[in-house]
């Protein structure tokens, strides 16, 4: 009877490639991760080494820049292009790893705590504040104060202080999803709990769960370069944006490239990944909704 | 006749912040193999809780209580979670008042009929997807196998109580429990629906417990009557008996509300029912209904008097005319 309409997955590729933000934000990533896998052959020089002869060159579209160095050297004559491509690794690797482990945390107490409500609820909404309380910076200077900084450290300690968003909103959209006939309907077709919870109830969320692991991505990827701009993450001479920011501040009103090149890549990264998360959104949003 | 399901004394207490909420009180029946019972009353009366009781389904923070619940010889009121478990769905199955909403979005139309299937039957996925394209055929879906790769949204309301009607016979059960099926649904698709249902149960030969706020839906399937008022029954018969010799004051008035062509005329009031259902909060004493009766009398106060009449019981101080 509607046999004219346009198919399921023919609607969603319209939608998909019709969405100009999430297309850009797509862009940008791709060029960002082509960058993490492909370091060694993108980067014309090799990231550590230095030549002092060659210190501070700037940018080749500054008058004494050259295409030896295209976008210049550093304090230590490091090509300042080879250290930004190789510390795009860095930046994904800390977001996706930070992402996956609060995300499971945080999905799981969400989950947990939506739809059994209750006791559950109440006790993780304890933990959630308790969690709240703690300034991730603060317990982060503790812990690097304790064992020192490092790149594992690093994701650690954001990966187990982040899931807080993960757990609010998933356990918002879960309270919702529980009241649901589909829900009755799937016990009423002998489901078990945990049936009910990961096969009825999670891929209902999921739109939701996608947006928050793209703020929260994005989120860490800036905690990161803070942190390693404290000179609390992780430690020279690794490539992280944030330490070159850090490392470039004596310099920034001499060589103010230095600062502004690692600042526009790791801007352009945050935002990409919230065009996506955003983009997502959109494209999901009508889906399953009558 | 065996009785496929025998319910005695059924009781389900909700607790709220008022106190204790009395659902359901004393409720009993039987239901054959191949037999439609029609559980009628109006909003708040307890006849979806009766429902979800049957079915295990209750809220949290409602109890269940029965002398029996007995379903194919199985003791419900003991069954394990497991037990439960491989019961609904596969033996027991229930339709759902919302189509719109009682179907995950999540998912493809045959995903969700073959996922109930191979839960409790197993098999290849292609047996599945075969007894799924059968059954919704038998349901009067047409393109059956390319309905089963839409979702929930790209169908119609109607066609969707089809889907869970299709879904509900997945496992060939010996019992539907269908809450409301057609309330939600237009006045001709809710014939359509009707009659898929009871001509699905002559070839199928499943029982069917209607729940059901609407006396034409009564009288067009039911073979037995339960009257509900304020959680309780307060008459039961064969539809026969029930519509031409009603007993109680309340299915009376109930009957007195419909509207019958020929014989009620334009511009002819209705009857109806004044008042509403008393709250069922705390300890209810005698006869619920007094309050709204026309015949009521000091006796109603006491608790009323059983009748029964080759099979027709009512619960009135009211006895045989």
């Amino acid at each position: 009877m509607d046999a004219a309409l346009p198919t399921h997955a023919a609607m969603l590729r319209g939608r998909i490639f019709g969405h100009v933000g999430l297309m850009t934000g797509i862009a940008i990533l791709v060029v960002a991760f082509a960058c993490a896998i492909f370091a060694p052959l993108l980067a014309p020089h090799d990231p550590y080494f230095q030549d002092l002869a060659a210190r501070l060159v700037p940018p080749v579209w500054q008058p004494r820049g050259t295409w030896l160095h295209p976008l210049g050297t550093d304090n230590l004559g490091r090509d300042y292009l080879s250290r930004t491509i190789y510390g795009a690794r860095v930046s994904l690797l800390i977001g996706f790893s930070v992402m996956l482990v609060s995300g499971l945390i945080g999905t799981t107490m969400g989950l947990a705590a939506g739809y059994f409500g209750g006791r559950t609820d109440m006790a993780v909404s304890f933990i959630v504040t308790a969690r709240l309380a703690m300034p991730v910076v603060l317990v982060a200077l503790a812990v690097v104060a304790l064992v020192g900084g490092s790149l594992v450290v690093v994701i650690a300690v954001l990966g187990l202080l982040k899931w807080d968003r993960f757990a609010v909103v998933m356990r918002a959209a879960t309270q919702q999803a529980r009241a649901q006939d589909y829900v009755a309907a799937a016990k009423a077709t002998g489901a078990s709990t945990l049936r009910v919870l990961l096969g009825e109830v999670l891929p209902n969320i999921l739109p939701q769960l996608v947006v928050v692991a793209t703020l929260e991505m994005a989120s860490a990827i800036l905690l990161e370069a803070a942190l390693s701009f404290l000179g609390l993450g992780v430690q020279p001479p690794l490539p992280s944006w944030g330490l070159m920011i850090s490392e470039a501040k004596a310099y920034m009103f001499f060589s103010f490239w230095m600062i502004a090149i690692p600042g526009t890549a790791l801007g352009l990264l945050v935002l990409a990944i919230n065009l996506v998360g955003d983009g997502i959104r959109d494209v999901a949003a009508p889906e399953g909704r009558a | 006749m065996s009785a496929i399901l025998t319910v005695e004394g059924l009781e389900v207490d909700l607790s709220v912040p008022a106190g204790t909420l009395h659902a359901v009180r004393d409720v009993s029946f039987e239901v054959a193999r191949g037999e439609t019972l029609c559980i009628v009353g109006e909003s708040g009366c307890g006849k979806s809780m009766t429902a979800l009781a049957l079915m295990g389904l209750l809220p949290r923070n409602a109890r269940r209580r029965a002398r029996r619940l007995v379903f194919d010889g199985i003791d419900l009121a003991a069954a394990s979670r497991t037990q439960t478990n491989d019961l609904r769905g596969s033996r027991m199955s229930m339709i759902f008042q919302e189509p719109m909403t009682a179907l995950n979005p999540a998912y493809t139309i045959g995903n969700q009929l073959c996922g109930v299937y191979r839960r409790h039957k197993g098999g290849s996925a292609a047996a599945a997807r075969e007894r799924a394209a059968f059954l919704l055929g038998k349901v009067g879906i047409a393109a059956a196998g390319e309905r089963l790769g839409q979702y929930p949204h790209q169908l119609s309301g109607g066609l969707r109580q089809r889907v869970m009607i299709a879904m509900a016979l997945m496992c060939d059960p010996a019992l539907i429990v269908a809450d409301e099926p057609t309330t939600a649904l237009d006045v001709t698709i809710q014939a359509q629906i009707l009659k898929l249902l009871k001509d699905l149960q002559d070839e199928f030969g499943m029982a069917l417990v209607l729940i059901t706020h609407d006396l034409g839906v009564v009288a067009r399937v039911a073979d037995s009557v339960a009257v509900m008022y304020a959680g309780a029954i307060v008459e039961r018969g064969t539809a026969a008996q029930v519509f031409a010799a009603p007993r109680h004051p309340y299915t009376a008035g109930l009957i007195d509300c419909i509207p019958v062509p020929g014989r009620t005329k334009p511009g002819e009031r209705l009857g109806a029912i004044p008042g509403t259902v008393p709250a069922l909060v705390g300890n209810i004493t005698g006869c619920a209904f007094r309050s709204r009766c026309a015949h009521a009398q000091a006796r109603c106060e006491d608790a009323p008097p059983q009748h029964a009449e080759g099979g027709h019981e009512w619960a009135c101080i009211r006895g045989a005319a």
